[in-house]
């Protein structure tokens, strides 16, 4: 017989556990909210109480000064809330901090992933694929045509525009949570140990990861460089700083975004992208089909994305599936 | 293939004119004869493989991935070709590409009987990026931002020659261009073309917009409501003459206006207008029916009697560019309309006349008869510098065109539909409708018109993000929204029509604002668009 899960609700601004009468992820206050990751469209300012990881804590106070009314929750702890439900944060592979919460009551297992992916990152724990019967999962990529290359093979694109054009900088458009920091601890790791420079909103949330044990090298601000020392070196900036006016100051840039959007071409000519750097934190179709497939779940329920094409994989796999239309998540500048 | 493959993803992130023709002027140098003819021939819309066609993609990909997903990918992708070399299964063995000019043979060879055993043998030899240029080379829709025009020019750069030159040689060439690569590249003579029917490109008018100009100088002749034709005569390999009917963009049209082609018996080049006898656009003096009955004679393979009866057509004449072997080009406009009026006295007057001039000493006066012109159902006028040499493409400063303004009307968006090429992914072909009665008394919106242009890329975002956030329903691709949101749309003209439910159709519709302040209801009504109508 299918269990009951009517205690855990899904409203169009967020996941309702009604027992313990608090939200995730919501994308308005609330007096109790447990939050995933500390990505604008998951954690918001305002809220009463916010239980999230310590790594992610730090992150929303950096951005909303939310020092008050915060629960730290490491990894593996359990948290027991009111209405008898039990809260635990298991790492997600997405950014520092990020965490699925795992839900449980009246011998139901819940879990929301947040966003999550499955390949190796250099800057935070790998996700833990871990048993429930309800999985509620990110769909971002959800499209076969989405399969994310090899970390390695784009991050040795960038190094080879950047040795091919030594008079200009290269450009990277990255989210500054978590994917910049990814970008250079993987350039790190391909031995790339020259200075590399930073939009002036990139800086805080670098130090802050530093902070948390993340080494990411020499790191210094374009505001402090001479034009002369920028070419040949490597800039990273927020993705709306790319076509700003900000970006004339660098010597003939050569214009780079590192998303998982750029495996369609159309999208990045969008950007006005000169050199697509394809480098997602979610999970590209054949993670997120494995992951459904490991976790196997009684019910896989799906947030946001392109829920439709993995509503489809789960009929093909004759797998109990909804979509859950929850508004708010952005995911335009992965 | 590799290299054709580099040059095109290259291409499509490259945003400088002078970029793309740098990296296609050094293709062309450095990649050897015939894989850069083929390359130039893919480019520039020169290749056709029948057994080849977007439906032949879908049908390979469906068996090999579900349908839907199929779909909801194409869909997301926006580009059929792009979107199966990312789903095509990775073959299990490293790529062995072929040449481009191995790949040109064997699509060549295609047949719809081997087509679905033979392009996956070619697939199977490329990655992504190599699968996208091949379906993109085969297919022919290569939508990356890459005019024929400006592969043309690159070819002029990279051989030092100039871009006229290469205009003139091009037509009458068929890939690989052995002919044009020998005369560019190595000197050789160039291709013989003089006794052919061919097409020369056309010379195109600027919008005249904010610019002042001094009417002593130019000329003005009305827009006439048609389509814009070259009509070629030339003794043709038979020595017998030969005639020819070009589109704008230099597609042979002769078969569709046999009338035309028949009618011509002087060896010239002639640029005029395509219409359909009738007193629409400018009464009885006009003669010329409206752009629809025109319509009716277009894209047609064989014409009936009645047709030719019904939608009799005629060219009026704008200019000549070749009079018996007599290149006028370089010569001044009013040289070359002297030149016309003389030929137009020997030419059968059912078939063709001669565009009049229209008497106006300033731009004010201009104006003032401009205005007069949608009562008369044209388009506008044209201005034309008295001393412009006719020059391909569009010269800055000899041509205008001076439309009339447009009218616009409000209506409420009710469908979208996600575009392609550079708007793939958005929601960016709007349906819009206009209501059947009084809004508050329970009238219905009837979709008046499809538009995907007008609106700036902020704008796009804005109502791709819209269209998200207002979906009452979906059909497939299409998103029906909650009809909240008005949009005035701009059209040239409006006609009866009736394959349309509310019973008109708008030529050029395109939405020219976004109006967040006006209330649905106060939308327009389909009789205040009926009142519009000229017909």
């Amino acid at each position: 017989m299918a269990r009951d899960f009517s205690w855990i609700r899904p409203e169009p601004w967020g996941i309702h556990v009604v027992p313990a009468d608090c939200w995730i992820d919501p994308s308005q206050p609330v007096d109790r909210a447990l939050v995933t990751h500390g990505h604008a469209d998951h954690a918001r300012g305002g809220h009463g109480q916010t239980f999230a990881t310590p790594e992610t804590l730090a992150i929303m106070d950096l951005r909303y000064a939310t020092r008050e009314g915060g629960h730290p929750a490491a990894y593996g702890e359990t948290l027991t809330l009111p209405g008898d439900v039990r809260a635990t944060w298991i790492p997600a592979g997405h950014v520092l901090g990020s965490a699925q919460i795992l839900l449980e009551h009246a011998g139901g297992r819940i879990i929301v992933t947040g966003d999550y992916k499955r390949r190796p990152d250099p800057t935070c724990a790998p996700f833990q694929p871990t048993a429930c019967d309800v999985f509620i999962t990110e769909a971002t990529f959800g499209l076969p045509v989405f399969r994310h290359p090899p970390v390695r093979e784009e991050v040795g694109k960038l190094l080879h525009a950047l040795a091919a054009n030594p008079d200009r900088c290269v450009l990277v458009g990255a989210y500054a949570l978590g994917k910049a920091q990814r970008l250079i601890a993987e350039l790190r790791a391909a031995g790339h140990s020259d200075t590399i420079w930073l939009h002036g909103a990139m800086e805080r949330m670098c130090r802050l990861y530093e902070e948390w044990g993340v080494d990411l090298g020499d790191l210094r601000l374009v505001a402090d460089a001479k034009k002369e020392q920028l070419a040949g070196s490597i800039v990273v900036c927020p993705p709306s700083a790319l076509n700003d006016r900000w970006s004339r100051r660098l010597p003939d840039p050569i214009t780079a975004m590192a998303s998982g959007w750029m495996r369609v071409r159309q999208r990045a000519r969008q950007r006005m992208v000169e050199l697509p750097l394809i480098i997602s934190d979610h999970a590209d179709w054949d993670e997120l089909t494995a992951t459904i497939t490991e976790v196997n779940p009684a019910e896989t329920w799906i947030t946001h994305g392109r829920e439709e094409a993995i509503l489809r994989w789960c009929e093909l796999n004759q797998r109990r599936a909804r979509a859950l239309a929850l508004v708010g998540y952005e995911d335009e500048d992965d | 293939m590799e290299r054709f493959a580099a040059l095109l993803d290259a291409l499509v992130y490259t945003r400088s004119r002078n970029a793309k023709l740098k990296l296609l002027a050094d293709y062309l140098r450095e990649t050897p004869d015939p894989d850069r003819g083929w390359a130039l021939a893919a480019l520039t819309d020169g290749l056709d493989f029948p057994a080849v066609k977007s439906a032949t993609i879908r049908n390979l990909l469906t068996e090999r991935v579900d349908p839907v997903l199929w779909t909801l990918s194409r869909d997301y992708v926006g580009d059929s070709a792009e979107t199966a070399s990312l789903l095509w299964p990775e073959p299990p063995h490293p790529p062995s590409p072929p040449s481009v000019s191995e790949a040109v043979d064997a699509l060549s060879r295609m047949t719809r009987a081997t087509v679905m055993a033979e392009l996956p043998r070619l697939l199977d030899r490329l990655d992504a990026n190599g699968r996208y240029a091949l379906l993109k080379l085969a297919t022919g829709a290569m939508r990356i931002g890459i005019s024929a025009r400006l592969a043309k020019t690159a070819f002029a750069q990279a051989f030092d020659v100039s871009v006229e030159d290469v205009e003139e040689h091009w037509h009458g060439q068929q890939p690989p261009y052995a002919a044009l690569f020998a005369w560019a590249a190595e000197g050789a003579a160039p291709p013989a073309t003089e006794n052919l029917p061919l097409f020369r490109p056309f010379m195109l008018a600027h919008p005249l917009e904010e610019t002042v100009i001094d009417m002593a100088d130019y000329v003005a002749e009305w827009k006439w409501d048609g389509i814009r034709v070259q009509v070629v005569r030339a003794p043709g390999e038979s020595g017998l003459g030969e005639t020819r009917v070009f589109s704008r963009s230099g597609d042979d049209i002769s078969a569709s206006f046999p009338e035309i082609a028949t009618a011509l018996d002087v060896n010239v080049v002639l640029d005029g207008e395509l219409l359909v006898r009738g007193s629409h656009q400018g009464g009885e003096a006009g003669g010329a029916a409206s752009f629809n009955a025109l319509q009716q004679r277009l894209g047609r393979k064989t014409v009936s009697k009645k047709m030719l009866a019904d939608y009799p057509a005629f060219v009026r004449l704008y200019d000549a560019l070749i009079v018996e072997s007599e290149d006028l080009r370089a010569l001044p406009w009013h040289a070359r309309r002297a030149a016309l009026e003389t030929l137009a006295l020997r030419l059968d007057p059912v078939r063709f006349d001669l565009s009049t001039l229209i008497a106006a000493t300033n731009l004010d006066d201009l104006a003032a008869i401009r205005e007069r012109a949608r009562d008369d159902a044209i388009e506008g006028v044209m201005l034309k510098r008295r001393d412009s040499p006719y020059v391909a493409g569009r010269r800055t400063g000899l041509w205008y065109k001076w439309k009339r303004d447009p009218l616009t009307v409000d209506c409420v968006l009710m469908y979208a539909q996600r575009g392609s090429g550079k708007r793939s992914s958005f929601y960016s072909d709007f349906t819009f409708g206009c209501w059947d009665g009084d809004p508050e008394a329970g009238a219905d919106l009837l979709p008046v018109g499809k538009a995907y242009f007008g609106f700036t890329d902020e704008e796009l975002k804005w109502l791709d993000r819209y269209v998200r956030n207002h979906t009452v329903n979906r059909f497939g691709p299409v998103r029906e929204t909650d009809k909240s949101l008005v949009l005035e749309v701009a059209f040239d003209s409006i006609h009866f029509s009736k394959r349309h439910k509310s019973g008109v159709a708008m030529r050029f519709p395109r939405i020219s604002r976004i109006r967040t302040d006006k209330p649905a209801h106060e939308a327009d009504r389909i009789d205040s668009l009926r009142g519009l109508i000229r017909d």
